[in-house]
């Protein structure tokens, strides 16, 4: 069904993405493509694997933006960016089928692929470009929350997390429930000014960004030129000096 | 967004088909067109053919045809699957409608019902076409009020052609059928120039800097994208279209669509029978050359928000 749950679902299940520590290494990426082509969405089809042109379907992607123009002031701010699992999403309301729905009990927004005739109106809908057709087979996939990974009684406790947040090297995403005001999650919002992608657009993502913190600008001082003793010394010596004015 | 040739035959062949059943099912049924079986198999044969035909190209896109009846389910929240459900009813008094004035000779009382109830679910399908591309917030050149306005008067213009070009080989031409085929090829024209004086003056609620929410830090520019090469949304929603070539291209448009028409409509009037009907068939040639040009237009002339993170 392509209505929206009734009432608001009981969990609200999301990521908190730090922006501050992601390094920009796309381990998240890389996991989520391992994980998702072998999980209830697999294949995540390539085309043109191994030649030019190369596409394929990735629920996770990493964008690096300059901010702040260019001087003393801009940063470089690496962006992942997944389905935010939103509470008012028009992807699952637009479809025709019934295949893209929201879930009452955590609001995962999911796609039934023996549904789905495969017409793209909901990524035309998904304002965050977070929906990806597979073309080999022939319908719509996305982002699951790794659904068949967080509630698998077969992983250890500690592995029940979405595969872009076990693989974070910078811990840089978090995982948990936007119901809950102790959650991790919720905290971190909280903490650090969380905020949703594009407002403007009505779709109340559930998943939530943290911002960069300010950073220390200016604060370090110059580098130190070397004594002038030393100009004409050796490498050892310039290491020796190195420790000892340390 | 990636104008889908399919897409593009779908919305004009079909808009044609239901606005050439409206205005037959209005003439017919108010006894400005006869009751003859070949002008009602041509007239009625012509509309449905065009609806079904397009009804059929707009499967093609899809990843997965077979499963297209799935699509008659959603009515309660998908503006697809409403229009899905109002074209497939639209057949029943369409076709009743159909039957009566071939094969039995009669357009009123219970057959008349038909064509205006066939008429009224015309009207209501192209809506709903029309509901599929103005509903999406995430597409401003979408997002438009003139957007219903459009399909319904085009569609209806475009039957209002093929009216003239059918009447006058059936030698059933009257004045009548010249006073709306003009009428709507002005009014069309109007609205068209309204939706892209519309569309030129607005600009998208999202940039990068709420769509990243990193305007905060001042001017957001993307350094690099994701991948190397072209993804799936990118080809899908990234089309854009030259403003040079928009602007010829819709030159172009308003010339085939609009000017040539309604100049060889209203010349028609003025020269010998069968003058008359080549003139009326040049409009039909022309106008399907502009429907197509408008519609490819209406698509890659359309930006999708989403695009802004890949700096587009």
């Amino acid at each position: 069904m392509t209505s929206l749950p009734k009432h608001p679902p009981a969990k609200r299940l999301g990521l908190a993405i730090d922006l501050d520590t992601c390094v920009g290494c796309h381990a998240c990426a890389t996991n989520c493509k391992e994980w998702n082509t072998g999980a209830i969405s697999a294949p995540l089809t390539d085309v043109n694997a191994y030649q030019a042109e190369q596409r394929g379907v990735w629920f996770n992607r990493v964008y690096t933006y300059e901010v702040g123009g260019e001087g003393p002031q801009a940063r470089t701010v690496h962006f992942p960016k997944n389905c935010l699992h939103c509470e008012t999403p028009a992807c699952v309301t637009v479809c025709p089928t019934g295949a893209s729905y929201k879930r009452s009990e955590d609001g995962i927004v999911l796609v039934d692929h023996d549904k789905c005739i495969g017409c793209k109106l909901c990524s035309w809908a998904c304002p965050y470009g977070n929906r990806e057709y597979d073309e080999h087979v022939g319908v719509m996939k996305k982002c699951t929350l790794c659904v068949d990974k967080i509630y698998n009684q077969n992983l250890p406790e500690v592995d029940r997390v979405p595969a872009c947040v076990a693989a974070c090297p910078a811990k840089a995403r978090h995982f948990g429930d936007f119901a809950d005001p102790n959650s991790t999650v919720s905290k971190l919002t909280r903490e650090r000014g969380g905020y949703d992608l594009a407002p403007e657009t009505g779709y109340q993502p559930t998943s939530k960004y943290l911002p960069p913190r300010p950073g220390q600008r200016g604060a370090a001082a110059p580098a130190a030129p070397a004594t002038p003793a030393l100009a004409g010394a050796g490498r050892f010596l310039k290491w020796v000096d190195r420790v000892l004015t340390r | 967004m990636h104008p889908a040739y399919s897409v593009i035959f779908f919305t004009t062949a079909s808009g044609a088909g239901y606005g050439l059943l409206v205005l037959a099912a209005i003439f017919a049924v108010s006894g400005l067109m006869p009751a003859a079986m070949w002008l009602g198999l041509v007239t009625t044969g012509l509309a449905l053919g065009l609806i079904g035909g397009g009804l059929l190209s707009s499967t093609f896109h899809l990843g997965h045809p077979e499963r297209a009846w799935r699509a008659f389910t959603q009515w309660r929240s998908s503006w697809l699957s409403r229009e899905g459900v109002l074209a497939v009813v639209t057949f029943v008094p369409a076709g009743l409608f159909a039957i009566g004035w071939v094969f039995l000779g009669t357009t009123t009382g219970f057959f008349g019902w038909m064509g205006a109830l066939a008429a009224v679910l015309a009207v209501a399908t192209v809506i709903s076409t029309s509901m599929i591309y103005a509903s999406l917030t995430t597409i401003r050149q979408w997002n438009n009020g003139i957007v219903p306005v459009a399909y319904v008067v085009l569609g209806l213009m475009s039957g209002a052609v093929l009216l003239e070009a059918v009447t006058r080989l059936f030698g059933v031409h009257g004045s009548h059928v010249d006073v709306v085929a003009i009428a709507l090829l002005v009014v069309g024209w109007v609205v068209k120039i309204a939706y892209w004086r519309s569309v030129d003056g607005g600009r998208s609620k999202t940039t990068l800097a709420t769509a990243t929410g990193l305007g905060r830090f001042g001017a957001v520019r993307l350094l690099e994208q994701p991948h190397t090469e072209e993804n799936f949304l990118m080809q899908e929603m990234g089309y854009v279209v030259a403003r040079k070539h928009a602007r010829r291209l819709r030159a172009i448009a308003q010339l085939m669509l609009f000017v040539v028409p309604l100049a060889a409509t209203i010349a028609a009037g003025f020269v010998v029978t069968e003058l008359a009907v080549l003139l009326a068939l040049v409009a039909v040639a022309s106008l399907a050359v502009g429907l197509v040009t408008e519609r490819w237009l209406f698509f890659a002339e359309a930006k999708h928000d989403s695009m802004v993170y890949y700096g587009r």
